[in-house]
């Protein structure tokens, strides 16, 4: 029973994990067809952010929930008007820029904090159930996947704000003829994005030792959740991390956490394989 | 593409014999026989990306592959001819495989990077987990995160007591990428050649023309799989240990940088690339002012930003603009004069 319970606290926060790392590349990916492969570097310098704005004493959450959001998102404004601006429509091109900007950023962290590994202790105990203990941060990483969804959701489906953005991703010229500058949008939703990336890395830091190259582990699962996902930015993130997560915890407890990580990989080939274009590409169509 | 004629191999095959003697009196053989590996690397991918439009973020795992198949074959045969060739045909048969199920399931572009992509990392994943002694394929053992040392490396065929290493190493890599470029060289020019180059220009209508167009792409995966592979062995050869990070996102991400700036399309751009790179990296590696990630990292936002097209096609078509004008004109006549006749 009590393993049960385990199991599935630690199902729910492998999906609620996945969709907090994938968020801020869904955004990007979802509304301007643009693939960040130097999100998980973001992430990083959203962790780096963290730990640095906490070692001069500022409180935890702050830094996490406000300072390292909007210190990714002014990187990520400043990559969109020097790099990202320029190959709007060229997919492959944007990727392979970004894969270069994130070897940039590796190498600039390296350079500044060096390559060890940090860390700060997560400022939540232990849970235990039973004979079992369950680190207390998951429910919080849960909770705040939870808040992020349901905001996204209600900023791009409830404000005007939204509804310029939405519009502009289905027909830029459209709305550049009602008088909303395309530029300054996609200028806008990259911002975003990034610091969603920087809070999703921010979050997690206190879990992880971080060092320069940890945006690596990121990118991959991140990568795959949002192009399993498909069209649709919500729904899309939601039913492909569901999937991976559950996939992922299934093979972790039935056989061995290696084993589980090979098992979401196996699991995305035959994915797209079967939905090439993703799970809304089929699925859930139209939806947000 | 301009035809092989005996004339053309004649020549270059007299310009790499001069190459071949003079690189080694400016860089150490030892170095030299990485780049020539990496050459023939990029070449694979050049192959299929800048010749069949296939953009594959998972070179690394057919280098890998044939790096860990030559390893593995050669501690259970104890000599180095069959396993060079198993190192070709294993990566060969799993891009066949891989490609077959990519192609055949009419995966676009960005799908078939992430697959590609993710396959690399589920090697990588499974290979660093592989330390336990119950991982044992014949009398080798996978190692995990220590990889494999001791292998039997290579000798001359026949003859296990007789090894290859040092500067022989290099001329027999030298050769090798100079036979293997020819061979590219062969199969582009070839009908298949030709349409492939179609099918990248064009799928749609490549296909309306009666090409099947998801075997022709599968066979050419697989001939990338099988150079990759070859280089594989060759770096196994020449590192003498092979690890899992053989399968590394790193390892992969170089390759595409390695194409990009030498030149998609071209066949020589790629090999250039792929050495003038890595021996920057290799220099580069020496100091220690600026992580070496940082240059590469500008060098690949540059090349996307103002250079998309490489350093090879900027250089020849700079080259035609100076030098080649003067002489311009003659070949363009003689070519008209060659089209009249046939017409």
């Amino acid at each position: 029973m009590d393993l049960a319970a385990v199991i599935v606290v630690e199902t729910v926060y492998a999906v609620a994990s996945l969709i907090l790392i994938s968020a801020g590349l869904a955004i990007v990916f979802g509304m301007m067809k643009v693939i960040n492969l130097a999100h998980g570097e973001f992430m990083m310098m959203g962790g780096y952010a963290t730990i640095t704005a906490v070692n001069l004493g500022i409180n935890i959450y702050i830094a996490m929930l406000v300072i390292a959001p909007i210190v990714v998102g002014l990187i990520g404004l400043l990559v969109e008007r020097l790099v990202i601006r320029h190959l709007y429509g060229r997919l492959v091109d944007t990727m392979l820029a970004t894969w270069g900007l994130s070897l940039f950023f590796v190498g600039i962290v390296t350079m500044i904090f060096g390559n060890t590994t940090t860390g700060i202790s997560t400022p939540i105990p232990g849970i235990s159930i039973g004979d079992y203990q369950i680190n207390g941060y998951n429910f919080f990483i849960v909770i705040i996947s939870i808040l992020l969804v349901l905001l996204i959701y209600f900023v791009l489906k409830g404000t005007r704000l939204g509804l310029i953005a939405r519009g502009t991703m289905q027909r830029s010229d459209m709305a550049a003829a009602l008088g909303y500058s395309p530029d300054r949008i996609y200028m806008a939703t990259f911002f975003v994005g990034s610091a969603l990336s920087g809070l999703a890395g921010a979050v997690l830091a206190p879990l992880v030792g971080l060092v320069p190259s940890s945006g690596g582990a990121y990118i991959a699962k991140a990568f795959i959740t949002v192009i399993s996902g498909g069209p649709s930015v919500i729904a899309g993130l939601i039913s492909s991390g569901g999937f991976f997560g559950v996939v992922n915890q299934f093979f972790t407890f039935a056989i061995s956490p290696v084993v589980g990580e090979v098992a979401l990989l196996v699991s995305a080939v035959i994915l797209l394989r079967l939905l090439p274009q993703g799970v809304t590409g089929r699925f859930l169509k139209g939806k947000l | 593409m301009r035809e092989i004629t005996l004339q053309r191999f004649a020549i270059a095959l007299v310009i790499a014999g001069i190459v071949m003697t003079l690189l080694p009196l400016m860089v150490g053989t030892y170095t030299l026989t990485l780049l020539l590996v990496y050459g023939m690397l990029a070449m694979s991918l050049g192959l299929i990306w800048g010749f069949g439009g296939i953009l594959c973020f998972g070179q690394a795992a057919f280098f890998g592959l044939g790096a860990y198949a030559y390893a593995i074959a050669a501690i259970n045969f104890g000599e180095s001819t069959v396993p060079m060739i198993i190192a070709v045909l294993v990566p060969a048969a799993f891009a066949a495989v891989l490609g077959g199920m990519m192609f055949y399931g009419r995966l676009g572009d960005v799908y078939l990077g992430v697959i590609t992509l993710v396959v690399t990392l589920i090697f990588f994943k499974f290979m660093n987990s592989t330390a336990g002694p119950e991982y044992v394929i014949g009398t080798a053992r996978l190692g995990g995160f220590n990889g494999i040392p001791g292998y039997q490396t290579l000798n001359v065929p026949g003859l296990p007591e007789q090894y290859i290493y040092g500067d022989s190493l290099y001329y027999v890599t030298f050769i090798a990428l100079f036979v293997v470029y020819w061979l590219v060289n062969w199969v582009l020019q070839s009908p298949f050649g030709r349409v492939a180059v179609a099918i990248r220009e064009n799928e749609q209508r490549a296909s309306l023309m009666g090409y099947d167009i998801r075997a022709r792409k599968t066979v050419l995966f697989a001939v990338g799989g099988a150079i990759a592979g070859l280089a594989g062995a060759f770096y196994a050869n020449w590192a003498e240990i092979v690890t899992p990070g053989l399968f590394s996102l790193g390892q992969s991400a170089e390759i595409i940088i390695w194409c990009i700036v030498g030149g998609l399309g071209t066949r020589l751009g790629p090999i250039l690339g792929a050495a003038g790179l890595a021996y920057l990296k290799f220099k580069l590696g020496q100091q220690m002012l600026i992580d070496n990630a940082v240059i590469t990292g500008i060098i690949l936002v540059l090349f996307v930003l103002f250079l998309p097209k490489g350093l090879v096609p900027a250089i020849e078509k700079i080259w035609r603009l100076s030098v080649g004008r003067k002489r311009g004109r003659r070949p363009a006549r003689s070519r008209r004069g060659r089209a009249a006749s046939h017409g």
